[in-house]
């Protein structure tokens, strides 16, 4: 699903060139759960922006289901980040003055789906979520974990090849947290492919393959024995 | 197209009412300029149709001249030599002066200081101004003659008829609500005069007043014993001339024929209306420039106003419009997104502005009605408003490109990254 050879990343500071990815080589197949750990400044969130197009690499090539994605203008990352990717953040990024559904819908807006199936659509997704009740909520009338959940109806909705959440469960406590991880690994059993930054140990459990990062490279790559999140909640 | 997709207007409509007060305040500094634009160029039209109306009964190109005192010895003459007008002049006048069309030779008893004539109708009584004039007197200012009656004619003349014109005035005053004074007969200075008709009066810019009464010309001299003395002359030139050479010919003529020195500058006095209407008809398109260029500023104030609103409102929006992006909005609709509530915020403002506007000039207009103030039908000119809902969609476009600009040189990482 996702193919990265030889990816470098550095950001010139003043004077300083600050080499952060410094040789990426790394596949994703299709239906895996793959946590992405490391401490801060190894270079994971960078890896992160620069698979969800949100950055481009300085040399590498990356390949998305056998997709090239190159020669990045802003329209064309717009798009192919709308078609291909769905998106998962830390503070959920939730736009808090449109009600849960309009949040759900808005991928499918953008991809000029006409609004009635548009609703449809994001109705069914906030169903999968368990909060079809909360439709037409705002966000400050949710829980943090509503919230994240929300979030993740959203990144769904616009079917996505691949899901990438950057520290989803950073901003929630553990009960919480495991909640969002049951989801996340629910819908990876239905086989999307996933992508988890993270720092916490028992997150990275959760998934299905560990990737360590240090100082700009891999230094580990494991399959583990994935812990099922609904064990703790 | 965008702007004809509902759900482009759901989001401007989701993102302006988010901040309901910051949008209200916003609206109102375009709205108070598109309403000081409306009432001020809305007034100077009002002004401007007022001094019309208030000239329309006298022809613009017409003069007046009269006779004073020499003030420069000439031809043996010493100075301080009273000049009188005669009624010879008139032709002579006609005959050297040729962009003359009309000349009106008048006459006048009291209006000048001097004793008015005494009037008599039954057992009431008054005193007027009496005026001797020829008929041609209604070319040059219209004499407004209410139904039933007529202004002096030629055979009056001819015949040195007793008839009179009265002001509406004079008819109160002279005559019982229910008495039609046409045909009755008053008594002026004691000699009865029969009414002919009532004017109804127009200030023409000059002297008179409602009261004035007007006999034939010739009938005055022999009632009072002028002779061929003229009072003053009114004169219309043609159209296509020029008043003040017309004015600066007459005076030369007149100077020729009493024998003044061409340098004896008080000897003939003269008036002018078309320098007068000139002024205030330029007073009324400077009023009207300035109104438009005060209004136009005082929009494009607002709209800066809508840009600069909308430029907070972007950088508040950072993360907001980092997750558009994040989820798939392309630079284009981010752009058209600010630049359309720009635009939107603008023409709502715009449009409340010239409603209200138009109301106060309503307001205004009623309040003058019946004032002497000359202020009549202020409206707005339709290519105005279009023209200025125009500047505004251009300015509102032109000015939400700098947030637009801005909000989508922000790129989404960045966006994502201020928590």
């Amino acid at each position: 699903m996702i193919e990265i050879k030889d990816l470098h990343k550095s950001y010139t500071i003043g004077k300083n060139a600050l080499h952060v990815l410094k040789g990426i080589n790394f596949n994703v197949k299709e239906g895996e759960l793959v946590a992405i750990m490391g401490s801060s400044g190894s270079g994971k969130s960078t890896l992160l922006n620069i698979l969800g197009m949100l950055d481009v690499a300085d040399e590498g090539t990356y390949t998305l289901d056998e997709f090239p994605i190159k020669d990045l203008n802003e329209t064309k990352a717009a798009k192919y980040r709308n078609k291909f990717l769905g998106f998962i953040f830390q503070s959920f990024n939730l736009i808090n003055y449109k009600s849960a559904l309009e949040n759900v819908a808005l991928p499918l807006y953008y991809q000029k789906v006409p609004r009635k199936e548009r609703n449809e659509t994001a109705m069914k997704y906030l169903a999968k979520v368990g909060l079809a009740d909360w439709a037409s909520h705002l966000p400050s009338e949710l829980s943090g974990g509503q919230k994240q959940r929300i979030a993740i109806a959203r990144a769904l909705a616009a079917q996505p090849k691949v899901l990438l959440a950057d520290e989803p469960t950073g901003a929630l406590d553990s009960k919480t947290s495991y909640e969002v991880m049951q989801l996340i690994q629910e819908i990876n059993d239905e086989g999307k492919t996933i992508l988890v930054v993270t720092h916490e140990d028992d997150i990275a459990k959760m998934c299905k393959r560990v990737v360590q990062l240090k100082d700009g490279v891999i230094i580990e790559d494991k399959y583990v024995e994935q812990v099922r999140a609904s064990d703790h909640v | 197209m965008l702007i004809f997709n509902r759900d482009t207007w759901q989001e401007i409509f989701g993102s302006i009412q988010k901040n309901k007060s910051r949008t209200i305040i916003t609206v109102i500094g375009v709205l108070w300029g598109i309403f000081i634009y409306i009432v001020l160029s809305g007034a100077a039209k009002g002004l401007d149709n007022g001094f019309e109306e208030k000239f329309e009964d006298v022809a613009m190109n017409s003069m007046f001249t009269w006779a004073q005192q020499t003030s420069v010895p000439y031809a043996g003459f010493k100075t301080g030599r009273p000049i009188q007008l005669k009624l010879k002049d008139v032709q002579i006048l006609k005959t050297r002066v040729p962009e003359i069309q009309y000349i009106a030779p008048r006459i006048v008893k009291g209006a000048f200081g001097g004793e008015s004539g005494s009037v008599v109708f039954g057992q009431r009584t008054g005193s007027y101004s009496i005026y001797g004039d020829f008929p041609v007197l209604s070319k040059i200012a219209t004499q407004k003659i209410y139904i039933g009656g007529r202004f002096i004619n030629n055979n009056d003349i001819e015949a040195n008829r007793k008839v009179c014109v009265i002001g509406e005035r004079t008819q109160k005053e002279l005559f019982a609500k229910d008495v039609d004074p046409i045909g009755k007969f008053i008594r002026i200075d004691n000699v009865f005069f029969r009414v002919i008709g009532v004017k109804k009066f127009e200030d023409g810019g000059g002297f008179g007043d409602d009261g004035d009464i007007t006999i034939p010309f010739s009938t005055y001299r022999k009632l009072y014993n002028t002779g061929n003395n003229v009072g003053w002359l009114a004169i219309a030139a043609f159209d296509d001339a020029d008043v003040m050479k017309v004015e600066e010919d007459v005076k030369m003529v007149l100077k020729k024929i009493h024998q003044i020195s061409p340098e004896d500058e008080r000897a003939i006095g003269s008036f002018n209306l078309g320098e007068i209407f000139n002024k205030i008809n330029g007073f009324a398109k400077g009023l009207t420039f300035l109104s438009l260029v005060v209004g136009v500023a005082t929009i494009i104030a607002g709209v800066i106003g809508i840009g600069n609103i909308l430029l907070i409102s972007v950088k508040e929006r950072t993360k907001e419009l980092g997750v558009r992006r994040a989820l798939g909005a392309t630079p284009s609709e981010v752009r058209g997104q600010i630049i359309l509530e720009s635009v939107f915020l603008t023409l709502i403002a715009g449009i409340f502005g010239i409603v209200l506007g138009s109301f106060v000039l309503k307001i205004i207009d009623s309040a003058t009605q019946e004032t002497d103030i000359p202020y009549t039908n202020p409206t707005v000119p339709i290519p105005y408003v279009i023209g200025a809902l125009f500047i505004m969609v251009v300015l509102g476009t032109l000015i939400g490109l700098i947030p637009a600009q801005r909000a989508v040189s922000i790129k989404p990482i960045d966006a994502l990254r201020e928590e």
